[in-house]
């Protein structure tokens, strides 16, 4: 009973039972269709020609392909917990920094080269400072003229794009130079963006620990007028917030753009947003602000990527997969309403008095 | 059920984790009478009246009520509401964006299509015979927190109540409205309605009240007639000791004498905020106790908003040891060493969801700075050291604020400024909500801290309180500072006609 309890209340719980869940499915579909059943969990090494030897395996790729959702998340999750809202434009900001980047490398006009026109990192530091510029707009925007999240960030999602292309004179810019591509492709087995998300999440960890950012945050998200009577300044808090959010957008932007060598403005981080929010949601965090789990939200990212890669195991095709996620999405929503909750603990409550009367 | 009895409550228990909130309390209330629940902060009342009401559920024992054979289950508000039994939280818990005659009415089934006019009317016809301040079509907000607490009773005197609870009603009403509350509910007495009475405030108990319960760290102490149940035996009932003789305390009460020569520690020269206060001049001395007087509105909170920032300036100095200093947010007032603790511990106080720990660290931490987190060590050694030293009852430092009893809150809020050792430290309704044990130790705190050299100014709505620990007193009305009283003049008798302003001077 009481260790029951304190399951029940473990932060954790929620994002921790879905990516159970999702393995489940996975063994069960495996094993039903003849395969080993623990083939989810196998990691090998396999020798390619254009990479050498690397490690491969399903849980590999799903950690692979999540990278971006997960840089993302943690964006988001400070936004969500500063402000009660989403910042939904970090899909469109990811491919405006991938534009930016590749102009850069390329050079203004050119569609396709294989040297680089200034050194890679002058294009890295072009495509953060841009997530940073897109953040600053957002965080002005929400903190200081107190506009809601949504509509705020809503005027990026849609002229991000649109900009980005406008850097790229209309074109898809592709750089095939092998030190940008690295960084979509391996380092030694292991695949690149991988290694960049670990950086990132240990950044915010030690971002996290050695600043009061995250009880700051918190605290203004919770009850900003309270927060700014203790001393806080709950604008310049909230703008951090979106600057950093942009921030994480942009490397998750070279990211994306790297693995594909090049800057396709319609397609970079399309749709990502959702997932993103998905993440922190999943994560057991609760969208109206306030306390955040970071751990969770990353946990969550990477049950959204395995939500994903499962469905196209199962066959389900790329267009029909958000018909799926939005039922995902739903149960979520309703797991966590406040009347639910309380139809289960008012339900629970009712056996509990009943089988002492018994 | 006993005859007359409208209420029974058996052997109630309530769990929360790590605490035994409820363990097998007995209450019964009957028809037309006031029931006063009375005990020390975090001895359950509140979580008792939440049981009835449905807002937890019991884990164990029996609820009956009139009219009903079988023990009743209770499940939320709204079934509580339908089977006669209305509420005052303690907190207030109506929506400040609505209007006030949405507040009254909402969530009362009253059907899909809703004539706004006939309701306005109605609202206003209520509102005016209680006496209370304000248009059914006002935003609440817009209301004071006394006239925001008013039009909660109003909504639940509007209910055809057979059981009328009130928590902590009058801790933000002043003379006159508690006065106008007390009329009503022995009009509601006479119609046969019972009332179930939280308050922290013997006097009160004893004028209306003809029952009294007493609850100790969530065991029944026991059930009294009033007549039967001196004060002095009431309060150790509650504390389960005798309580400390406040006598000392005006004993130790000695006139405050300046150090000659020096200026004032702090000083505000025409100040004024926002808030629309009148431009006021105002001191404190190093080591002084002194407050702001007046009835509720008059400004007195406003006063002290302005001085710590807490509202926007608009114009005047502030001066720290005769040198002006410049304060426009509250950071700035901090930084030169004042402290402040709201009166409205809900908006301004506390954080919620963040646990004690963190909520008594918060302002130190601020000061500290961005850079320099406390480690969790340094953080659960401070939380531990003002647990203990006001003894705030709560789980564990990790619990979050918002599952304490109210007046636990309070003393979270207290100990966050204690924490950043002040200079000067402004305290507005530090007492509200807490116990009568409590209260004297407050007291006795705030004379100690000056005796140290901290300077204090001390708001309350009880005089006698302020009596006990100023040695100088501004006294406010409409808006502006309209006097000063110190030394000899500091009587219960001069304070009121200073407030009522003598004879008029009507501008
Ligand atoms: N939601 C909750 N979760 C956990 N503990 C709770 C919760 N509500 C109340 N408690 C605990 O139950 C105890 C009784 O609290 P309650 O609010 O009933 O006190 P009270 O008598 O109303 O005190 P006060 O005079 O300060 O309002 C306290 O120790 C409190 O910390
Ligand atoms: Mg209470």
């Amino acid at each position: 009973m009481k260790i029951w309890n304190k399951i029940k209340s473990w932060p954790l719980l929620l994002p921790v039972v879905a990516l159970i869940l999702v393995m489940a499915v996975n063994i069960i579909h495996d094993a039903a269709v003849g395969d080993n059943p623990l083939s989810f969990f196998m990691i090998s090494l396999r020798d390619t020609t254009t990479n050498g030897t690397i490690l491969f395996g399903r849980i590999i790729d799903i950690i692979n392909r999540g990278s971006e959702v997960a840089i993302l998340a943690i964006g988001m999750t400070l936004v969500v917990s500063a402000s009660a809202g989403t910042d939904i434009s970090v899909g469109s900001v990811m491919s405006l920094c991938a534009s930016f980047m590749c102009m850069n490398l390329a050079g203004y006009g050119v569609s396709s080269t294989t040297t680089l026109a200034k050194p890679l990192i002058v294009g890295l530091l072009a495509a953060v400072l841009m997530g940073a510029l897109c953040g600053a707009f957002n965080g002005t925007l929400v903190s200081h003229l107190s506009i809601q999240p949504m509509v705020a960030t809503l005027i990026l999602y849609s002229a991000a794009r649109a900009i980005g292309l406008l850097l790229c004179n209309d074109l898809i810019v592709y750089v095939r130079n092998p030190s940008f591509a690295f960084i979509g492709a391996f380092t030694g087995p292991i695949p690149t963006p991988i290694l960049i998300t670990v950086v990132c999440i240990i950044l915010i960890s030690v971002v996290l620990k050695k600043t009061a950012l995250g009880m700051y945050i918190q605290s203004v998200g919770i009850n900003a007028k309270a927060s700014r009577i203790a001393g806080l300044n709950s604008r310049r808090l909230r703008f951090l917030a979106y600057l950093l959010c942009g921030v994480f957008a942009s490397l998750a932007g070279i990211v994306a753009s790297s693995r594909i060598t090049s800057a396709d403005s319609n397609n970079i981080g399309l749709y990502l947003e959702m997932d993103a929010i998905l993440s922190v949601a999943l994560g057991g965090n609760s969208l109206g602000g306030g306390k955040f789990n970071l751990a969770g939200s990353i946990i969550g990212a990477y049950t959204i990527q395995a939500i994903t890669t499962t469905l196209y195991a199962l066959g389900v095709s790329s267009i029909q997969a958000p018909v799926y996620k939005a039922i995902i999405v739903i149960i979520i929503v309703v797991i966590e309403a406040p009347p639910f909750k309380a139809f289960i603990r008012k339900h629970s409550a009712a056996r509990a008095t009943k089988g002492v009367k018994a | 059920m006993k005859e007359n009895a409208i209420l029974e409550m058996k052997a109630i228990d309530k769990v929360f984790p790590g605490v035994l909130a409820l363990q097998g309390v007995d209450f019964t209330l009957c028809a037309g009478e006031i029931h006063a629940l009375m005990g020390e902060n975090g001895a359950g009342k509140s979580t008792l009246i939440k049981v009835l009401t449905g807002v937890y559920s019991k884990d164990g024992g029996q609820i009956y009520l009139k009219g009903y054979d079988k023990p009743v289950i209770i499940r939320s508000p709204q079934e509580a509401q339908k089977m006669g039994i209305s509420t005052v939280y303690q907190e207030i818990t109506l929506c400040p964006n609505l209007s006030v005659a949405e507040n009254m009415y909402i969530g009362r089934g009253e059907g899909v299509r809703v004539n706004w006019k006939k309701i306005n009317e109605k609202a206003d016809a209520i509102l005016k015979s209680l006496d209370i301040p304000a248009k059914a079509t006002q935003q609440l907000s817009s209301c004071s927190i006394a006239v925001q607490q008013m039009v909660a009773i109003a909504r639940a005197v509007d209910m055809d109540c057979k059981v009328l609870i009130l928590d902590e009603p009058t801790s933000s009403l002043d003379e006159q409205e508690v006065a106008k509350l007390f009329k009503l509910m022995r009009d509601l007495k006479e119609r046969g309605v019972g009332i179930i009475f939280v308050t922290h405030f013997l006097d009160q108990v004893y004028e209306v009240c003809d029952k009294i319960t007493v609850l100790r760290d969530g065991r029944l102490v026991g059930e009294y007639e009033i007549k039967d149940l001196p004060r002095v035996q009431l309060v150790s009932k509650m504390l389960g000791k005798e309580l400390d003789d406040l006598s000392d305390i005006s004993g130790e009460h000695k006139k405050f004498q300046a150090e000659p020569n020096t200026p004032p520690v702090f000083e505000a020269v025409g100040l004024q905020s926002d808030a629309g206060i009148k431009p006021f001049d105002f001191y404190i001395q190093k080591g002084e106790v002194n407050g702001f007087t007046g009835l509720l509105g008059s400004g007195r909170s406003e006063c002290v908003r302005a001085i710590f920032g807490a509202d926007r300036v608009l114009g005047g100095t502030v001066k720290k040891d005769g040198n002006a200093i410049k304060i426009a947010k509250p950071i700035d007032a901090m930084r030169n060493g004042i402290g402040y603790l709201p009166e409205d511990r809900k908006v301004d106080g506390i954080v919620g969801e963040l646990s004690v720990r963190e909520n008594i660290i918060l302002a130190l931490q601020v000061l500290k700075g961005f850079f320099k987190p406390f480690s969790r060590a340094e953080a659960a050694r401070f939380a531990d050291e003002y647990i203990k030293l006001l003894d705030i009852k709560t789980a564990s430092a990790d619990t979050p604020i918002k599952s304490l009893s109210g007046g636990n809150q309070q003393k979270v809020i207290l100990a966050r400024w204690l924490l950043t050792h002040p200079e000067y430290l402004i305290l507005d309704e530090p007492t509200r909500g807490i116990d009568v044990g409590t209260k004297v130790d407050i007291q006795k705190l705030v004379l100690k801290l000056a005796s140290e050299g901290m300077s204090i100014t001390f708001i309350s709505s009880e005089t006698d309180e302020m009596l006990r620990t100023c040695s100088r007193m501004v006294v406010m009305r409409d808006r502006a500072v309209v006097g000063e009283l110190t030394d000899d003049d500091l009587t219960q008798g001069k304070i009121m006609s200073t407030i009522a302003g003598g004879e008029k001077k009507d501008e």
